[in-house]
């Protein structure tokens, strides 16, 4: 399987994601990339919240809760 | 390092007489680090209970601060609020951002940068932001026990050679655990060491821009930080000093930003500065062979689950209100009773003085009783939430709660404070310190007191006795308890978006959240934090309560005057001995005379306000007389109906002499509508002083407290008149 363009609510427990650009530069995707989700950033879906969001993902060795519908400036592709 | 400094510096250390020294500002150091990096542990165990609490000018953020001896030398040390980069998204990164820069006085003379051994990489992108500035700076390495257990080391001398920077491991909970700090400071002071820039991992392009700027300002003999002229390139809206006057500067200037404008720039920025992190924390780790999985890893598979973990948040919730709303009651019975008798000695020492008596006993013993009484709960809540805090469980409670109130602009961690007003907003509003984004602390602050919360109580139980329960039963009397308790609730969804959409329109945060690792809470963190918040309320917002106390005392006890008692006795006299027979002449006088004072005056004059809700002028007056608490409604009450002040809200004559209670033309003065509609308006008003002064006290001004105090009158108001136009559109 090669990887493939994905969105943020494709993102499910176990999946492994890799930043692939910004769709927009803003105040948002700027905080998102300090927190590590820079171009080439690898990361896995840990848990997902009860209610569907936000999802934990594992991302540089520690633990990170964001909400799907706010992390959509950041682009990604599903890992195999 | 940029030589005006230097020699300033040299100019402090040479000065040998003592005096002079001390008129000199104190050496600070600053702690700054990510959030959850162990930051205020380390703060903590260097300062104690030296702390003071202040608010920084303007904005709503806390100034921790305190002073510490070391050797001979008074250091002033500061725990800045955590940031993640010195390029700041909310008010608090704003605040810690400004204070390095020099924008509240001088500039910190040292930094103690707080790096979390466990989380590492991402530590490293605030320190790579640090050593850019060319400040002197030490790197204290916290959660080593932590990350060993998850199987992680880190070589502190190796991280010290690739920064270029003292690193100490600190294990800043264990007794003496600050120690290695201190001494490293002491080195410091006998120095005064700039730290040299040897690695950089700014982008090539900014590092260019940033040093020729930092080159032409030191001819012109302006000494800049790195960071300064970074965020002056960064952010057009800043201006660099020394840039207008100087065209060199300027052009450099507008070249950077130029090149900082195409869309790729930041994404450079933080990827070549995460590069670089990566590659010393990789260089400096040492992980054991992976195990299956983390203690962490297991307990959240718990504790996150989606069914185990929501029934493990209930119970704990559930725990902790409890605990605030029923451990805190014997508490507050005892603090009570104490001032209670207090007051009853104080009276009879001033018998010969009746007005000192009243104004003392009523007024300031009163005010105080009023204060302390919310300490228990204050101090309950506060170990909670730091016990939650320190094990890491506040984060995952966040986590699951996050859906539930995002969606109407809250945020997960909104949960605790809003739980917690259901018992005392006083607490609940203290407790919104949990989020660390002033907005949404904010919100949360503006809508926690429509949350209905047990001094509401006597109000719905003494209305709902009277009027609900004879007439319509005991499960319609229940099912109105509930509803009075749920409209606050509803009205603050509505409340809380408007708000969003109105007043803080300005851009949305992101709502991110960093999971810890679990970790034993360190007590001393814990007490320190109950003592903290314990003497912040009972000093600022307490000394307002005093203050409004002794104000609304005045407002009842004057006008007074031998010549009106005298009236009203001879009134009493000239009353049929069958009313006198039910009416004590003290109860009499008592009701005279509060008729008789400023607020009962004033009641009279805004009763036509109220006409539109059904109120006549003693449930305005009680309204009014309510200000300080919602539950003094009740005595008021009973002393215009002549029952005297000592009634409570099972008091059955209160009952009656409500339910007698008619009009001027002899209808009804309160039918089951009016009872609801009074409800209502005490459901949603904010008739409570301590509040108000702990908003005041949050949001570091009146503009606040003055706002919710408006806005939830008007909703008071709008909604006891709703209430009464139904009554008369159905009748």
């Amino acid at each position: 399987m090669i990887a493939s363009e994905a969105k943020w609510q494709d993102l499910k427990v176990g999946s492994r994601a890799r930043v692939t650009g910004f769709r927009k530069i803003g105040k948002l995707s700027k905080r998102l990339m300090e927190m590590g989700l820079t171009v080439g950033a690898e990361f896995t879906v840990q848990k997902v919240a009860p209610l569907g969001d936000p999802i934990e993902i594992v991302l540089r060795g520690y633990r990170l809760c964001l909400r799907k519908r706010e992390s959509d400036d950041v682009r990604i592709e599903i890992l195999p | 390092m940029p030589s005006q400094a230097r020699e300033r510096r040299r100019k402090n250390r040479d000065s040998s007489l003592t005096d002079q020294q001390r008129s000199l500002p104190l050496p600070t150091v600053a702690l700054v680090g990510n959030p959850n990096s162990g930051k205020t542990t380390l703060f903590n165990a260097l300062t104690g209970t030296h702390q003071k609490v202040a608010n920084y000018p303007g904005v709503t953020v806390e100034e921790v601060s305190a002073e510490v001896e070391i050797g001979e030398t008074t250091l002033k040390f500061t725990d800045l609020p955590g940031l993640y980069s010195l390029d700041p998204a909310t008010e608090d990164e704003a605040v810690a951002v400004g204070v390095l820069r020099g924008d509240f006085g001088s500039r910190p003379d040292l930094l103690v940068c707080v790096v979390d051994a466990n989380n590492l990489e991402r530590n490293l992108y605030l320190v790579g932001e640090l050593l850019e500035q060319g400040a002197p700076l030490i790197v204290a390495l916290t959660m080593t026990d932590v990350a060993a257990r998850e199987g992680v080391q880190v070589d502190p001398h190796a991280l010290a050679s690739e920064l270029g920077v003292d690193v100490i491991p600190v294990t800043a909970h264990r007794k003496g655990g600050a120690r290695p700090i201190l001494e490293a400071i002491e080195r410091w002071l006998e120095t005064r060491a700039d730290h040299m820039v040897v690695s950089t991992c700014d982008t090539q392009e900014m590092q260019h821009y940033t040093e020729a700027i930092s080159q032409a300002l030191a001819r012109i003999g302006i000494d800049a930080l790195r960071s300064e002229i970074r965020a002056a390139v960064l952010d057009p809206g800043t201006s660099l000093r020394g840039a207008e006057e100087f065209p060199e500067v300027d052009a450099l200037l507008q070249q950077a930003r130029e090149a900082a404008a195409r869309e790729e720039f930041h994404e450079t920025a933080a990827a070549t500065r995460y590069e670089w992190a990566n590659r010393i924390a990789t260089n400096v780790t040492r992980r054991e062979a992976k195990r299956t999985l983390s203690i962490t890893d297991r307990i959240d598979r718990i504790l996150v689950h989606r069914v185990g973990g929501l029934l493990v948040f209930l119970a704990v919730m559930y725990f902790v209100f409890q605990s605030i709303y029923t451990l805190a009651a014997p508490l507050m019975t005892l603090i009570e009773d104490g001032f209670a008798w207090v007051g009853s000695a104080v009276s009879g020492w001033l018998e010969p003085w009746p007005l000192a008596q009243s104004a003392i006993v009523d007024g300031l013993i009163a005010g105080l009783a009023a204060m302390f009484v919310f300490l228990p709960q204050i101090l309950i809540l506060f170990f909670f939430i730091a016990f939650l805090e320190g094990t890491g469980y506040l984060a995952r409670a966040a986590f699951l709660m996050d859906r539930l109130l995002g969606w109407c602009g809250l945020n997960g961690r909104a949960f605790i404070p809003l739980l917690s007003s259901f018992a005392c907003a006083v607490p609940g509003i203290m407790a919104a310190r949990v989020m660390p984004d002033a907005r949404s602390r904010l919100a949360t602050i503006l809508v926690a007191p429509l949350m209905s919360c047990s001094a509401r109580l006597p109000v719905y139980v003494l209305l709902i006795g009277a009027f609900i329960e004879p007439q319509f039963g005991p499960t319609v009397a229940g099912i109105t308890l509930f509803g009075m308790h749920l409209l606050g609730l509803v009205v603050a969804i509505p409340v809380v978006l408007v708000l969003n959409r109105a007043i803080f329109k300005a851009h949305r945060l992101p709502f991110l959240l960093e999971l810890p690792a679990y970790q034993w809470p360190k007590w001393r963190d814990v007490l320190l934090t109950m003592y903290m918040r314990g003497k912040v309320f009972v000093s600022v917002a307490g000394r307002i309560i005093v203050t409004m106390s002794i104000l609304v005392w005045a407002l009842l006890y004057f006008p007074r005057s031998d010549e009106d008692f005298a009236r009203f006795r001879s009134e009493y006299e000239q009353l049929p001995a069958r009313t006198q027979a039910l009416i004590s002449e003290d109860a009499y006088l008592e009701q005279r005379q509060a008729e008789n004072s400023l607020l009962g005056r004033f009641g009279k004059a805004i009763e036509p306000i109220f006409i539109p809700a059904g109120f006549d002028w003693r449930i305005t007056m009680g309204i009014l007389a309510a200000f300080p608490a919602r539950e003094v409604i009740v005595p008021t009450l009973g002393i215009i109906f002549n029952l005297g002040s000592d009634v409570d809200e099972g008091s059955r004559d209160l009952r009656s002499s409500l339910q007698a209670a008619t009009w001027p033309d002899g209808s009804r003065l309160i039918t089951p509508w009016t009872a609801v509609g009074l409800m209502v308006f005490f459901a949603l008003c904010c008739q409570c002083m301590a509040t108000l002064a702990t908003v005041r006290r949050e949001t570091n001004g009146w503009k606040w407290p003055v706002f919710m105090f408006t806005y939830m009158s008007v909703l008071a108001y709008l909604g006891a008149v709703a209430v009464h136009q139904l009554e008369l559109a159905f009748s």
